[in-house]
């Protein structure tokens, strides 16, 4: 194989929004709290999930329009990108902007519940069900919730409010997504092939239709809020709302621009391995190994709740990192999906920033496949 | 640098294995025979009721079922033969020496099972989610999980052809199956992988996801006769037609492929891509971000404008998107655009949208092999804003260079660079 030159990685900017409020701040005094993460145990009940905190959305959307053409997922991502560029010091530079890239870890917009439920109750009565279906959607659907579903949508709507136009990527696939993100945009930079990037994702999870994909399947905890590592009675995710992006860049870029390094993004690594017994424990053993970790001083782990592998995880992490504290992000955020490994590297690298921990180690396994071990350190140490 | 590398020493893309399926047939032998003879796949659409509708044809592949009819079910069948072929052809056995890159269609429940679910929990009055979700409740619904959540159809083929790592699957709306050969150079070009195994796939045509794009008034109306509907570049262009298919590409550094003895069809040379931020469905009027991408590939290729043999257009046949491809092109070719042949696929094919990159990607490595341009069906009435030469009947001519454009929604522009040579 050719030996490419690799450069070291920073992260320069946080976008945080969650239950735990709005900013780093709100999220470094959640890790620091042992208070439980705000719940919504009545609206979906019996499913509880964590409501994302009131944001005011002019801050970062100024464009009214801009905010009617999207749905939730949509504006919390948009909302939590720009809280980012601003936080690197990005958001005035227009040049900066239209050379940054993005990517993003995303699955698709919320459904228009009324019009799907007047439809389904129709259907049961209809003489012509195909024809009655085709009538009801041509009529209901609302031309543009089409632009507000596609995964793609959150980038595209990034480019139009913030202006960072470089090019955009979307991955999806649940959480291993939110892995690769961040393993791929780490790569380009790492190698020259792009100079400074946006990443992150989002998720809302206030919406009968992804509770009801997760029902499927049995992965929903209810009906009460339970720690994440304390869940054998009730396994499964507890769904939050929220949106985590980070700006990465390669730290000499950084450093020309005056920009501050407020840690390094040092290895992502991922695989999807075969489920059975023991399987989760051994990717994440081997995953630890690649990232380089050494003695981490904080663990964060995107851990669901799912009966089995968060067991294994809870295991494998007592053995690889017996010193060090584990906090689940599932009782910070609430299980948040494709935003869940973005929001694990970012309060990584708010810990470091804050000068809390020189290396942090971030797992994220998810709950049906993928495992992934980020690794992040003080900006300015070399291996 | 040695004769792996490019200029920039980055190891030099080969492809060295293709696979294909449209609404034209099974398989690269078939479809090229029936795109150079000017075949249309496209016809009155039967896998659902149509009554009613403004669109009632499209380039459905109606001779590779699956069960359930769903999109993400489909798309995985898509997908499997069209990498079967490719990774044979490849000379490749056992597990697949590389990572998988793919583009999926957004996946979400479809409307037979939301039905099922609503008889299932047989509400007195009307039918909410919270009727859905009892339904769910009963765990008689478990194995939609699976089907319907956004990961499993890479997982599935990952799985089949033992592909290394975490399989990526991404959107970039119908640049996606660019995208995924581009993520598939990108890290040959870091050393991460020797082998990349590259897939577009879509089967999603059905009421809603056509009834969508009706809504946005994308598509063509001209339903009778089917095969005159979809007019790239014609004056008469009236929206794209839906299409399906896949279309998978076995990616290798030069040097891995001739180590193992394989057979080299051609080199991805560049990749370009640029944001636009102008609007979500439309590009900016300027053209500047598709000029952008369109220079980005011919750069990262290490070419010239003049070098570009011929243009496999994205060619949708709306009247938005041929008029700025021709201005891109224009803008970056130059005088010498107005005689480069252009052709677009998807007067036969339709727009196979999330897979349309990669299976645009494949007939440009045919076009190169055979020296053959396939032609642009139904372009009986040119426009006069579009002064290019599209091509209208096979072209034998040499084919050195292909430019293959792609552009989507959310200010989406992927344009790629196919060789018959190497770029050293």
């Amino acid at each position: 194989m050719t030996a490419v030159p690799t450069r070291p990685v920073v992260v320069t900017g946080l976008g945080l929004v969650s239950c735990a409020g709005e900013g780093v701040e709100a999220h470094l005094a959640a890790y620091r709290s042992a208070q439980a993460p705000r719940t919504d145990a009545t609206t979906f009940a019996p499913y509880p999930v964590h409501p994302v905190a009131p944001l005011s959305l002019d801050g970062q959307i100024s464009k009214k329009s801009d905010q009617r053409q999207m749905e939730p997922w949509q504006r919390l991502g948009v909302y939590a990108a720009g809280l980012a560029l601003d936080a690197a010091g990005a958001k005035a530079d227009a040049a900066l902007k239209s050379a940054m890239h993005l990517v993003v870890a995303a699955g698709g917009g919320e459904r228009d519940y009324a019009v799907d439920g007047q439809i389904l109750t129709g259907l049961r009565q209809a003489a012509d069900p195909g024809a009655y279906l085709n009538e009801r959607l041509q009529n209901d659907l609302r031309p543009t919730l089409f632009l507000a579903q596609l995964s793609n949508l959150l980038a595209g709507n990034i480019a139009i409010v913030h202006g960072v136009t470089g090019a955009s990527r979307t991955f999806m696939g649940e959480e291993s997504s939110g892995v690769d993100a961040l393993r791929i945009a780490q790569a380009r930079i790492a190698a020259g092939q792009l100079d400074i990037v946006l990443v992150g994702g989002s998720y809302n999870a206030e919406r009968a239709d992804v509770l009801l994909i997760h029902e499927m399947g049995g992965h929903l905890s209810k009906p009460e809020y339970r720690p994440v590592f304390e869940r054998a009675a009730a396994p499964g995710f507890i769904l939050g709302s929220g949106a985590a992006f980070l700006v990465l860049e390669a730290a000499d870029h950084a450093a020309a621009r005056g920009a501050r390094a407020l840690a390094r993004l040092d290895a992502v690594a991922s695989d999807r391995t075969k489920r059975r017994d023991g399987s989760v424990t051994d990717s994440l053993t081997d995953l630890w190994g690649r990232a380089g970790l050494a003695r981490p001083d904080a663990v964060i782990s995107a851990a669901t709740g799912c009966a089995g592998i968060t067991g294994e995880e809870r295991d494998a992490l007592t053995a690889l990192a017996p010193q060090a504290p584990v906090r689940a992000l599932g009782d910070l955020t609430g299980h948040t999906l494709e935003a869940a490994a973005p929001f694990g590297a970012a309060l990584a690298a708010a810990l470091v920033a804050a000068g809390e921990a020189r290396e942090v180690a971030v797992t994220a396994v998810g709950h049906r496949r993928g495992e992934g071990v980020l690794r992040l350190t003080t900006a300015g140490d070399s291996r | 640098m040695s004769r792996d590398h490019d200029a920039m020493g980055r190891s030099l893309v080969a492809v060295t294995g293709l696979g294909v399926v449209t609404s034209l047939g099974r398989g690269v032998a078939d479809n090229w025979a029936a795109l150079t003879a000017g075949r249309s796949g496209i016809h009155a659409i039967t896998r659902f009721p149509t009554e009613g509708l403004r669109t009632r044809i499209a380039g459905t592949v109606d001779f590779i079922a699956a069960d359930p009819m769903v999109a993400p079910m489909l798309s995985e069948r898509f997908a499997e033969a069209a990498a079967d072929e490719a990774v044979a052809q490849a000379g490749i056995s056992g597990d697949f020496p590389g990572a998988l890159f793919m583009a999926v269609p957004p996946v979400e429940i479809e409307w037979p099972q939301r039905q099922a679910l609503a008889e299932a929990a047989a509400p007195n009055g009307d039918v909410t989610y919270a009727d859905l979700l009892r339904a769910a409740g009963s765990r008689r619904f478990d194995d939609w999980h699976d089907l319907f959540i956004f990961g499993t159809v890479a997982d599935r083929i990952a799985d089949r052809f033992g592909t290394k790592g975490s399989p990526i699957s991404l959107s970039t709306a119908c640049s996606s199956g660019a995208t995924a050969i581009q993520l598939g150079v990108e890290a040959i070009r870091r050393g991460e992988v020797e082998a990349a195994l590259c897939i577009g796939t879509d089967g999603s045509v059905n009421p809603e996801s056509l009834i969508r794009f009706s809504l946005l008034s994308a598509l063509s109306t001209q339903n009778d006769p089917p095969e005159a509907a979809s007019k790239p570049f014609a004056k008469n262009r009236d929206g794209f037609v839906m299409g399906e298919g896949a279309a998978a590409l076995v990616l290798e550094s030069v040097a891995s492929a001739r180590a193992r003895g394989a057979r080299i069809l051609g080199y991805v040379l560049g990749c370009g891509e640029k944001g636009d931020g102008f609007h979500r469905t439309r590009s900016s009027p300027d053209g500047a971000p598709i000029i952008a991408a369109i220079r980005a590939a011919i750069d990262d290729a290490g070419l010239h404008p003049d070098q570009i043999d011929t243009v496999n257009a994205h060619g949708t046949g709306t009247p938005e998107n041929d008029k700025m491809e021709a201005m891109g092109c224009l803008a970056v070719l130059g005088e010498r655009m107005r005689s480069v042949p252009i052709s677009s696929n998807k007067s036969m094919i339709g727009h196979t949208l999330t897979a349309a990159g990669a299976v645009e990607a494949a007939f440009s490595l045919l076009t190169i092999a055979h020296g053959r341009v396939p032609p642009t069906l139904n372009y009986a009435v040119p426009d006069p804003a579009i002064p290019l030469d599209v091509v209208t009947a096979a072209r034998d001519v040499p084919v050195r260079t292909v430019l293959s454009n792609s552009f989507g929604f959310g200010g989406q522009n992927t344009c790629l660079i196919f060789g018959a040579e190497p770029v050293r």
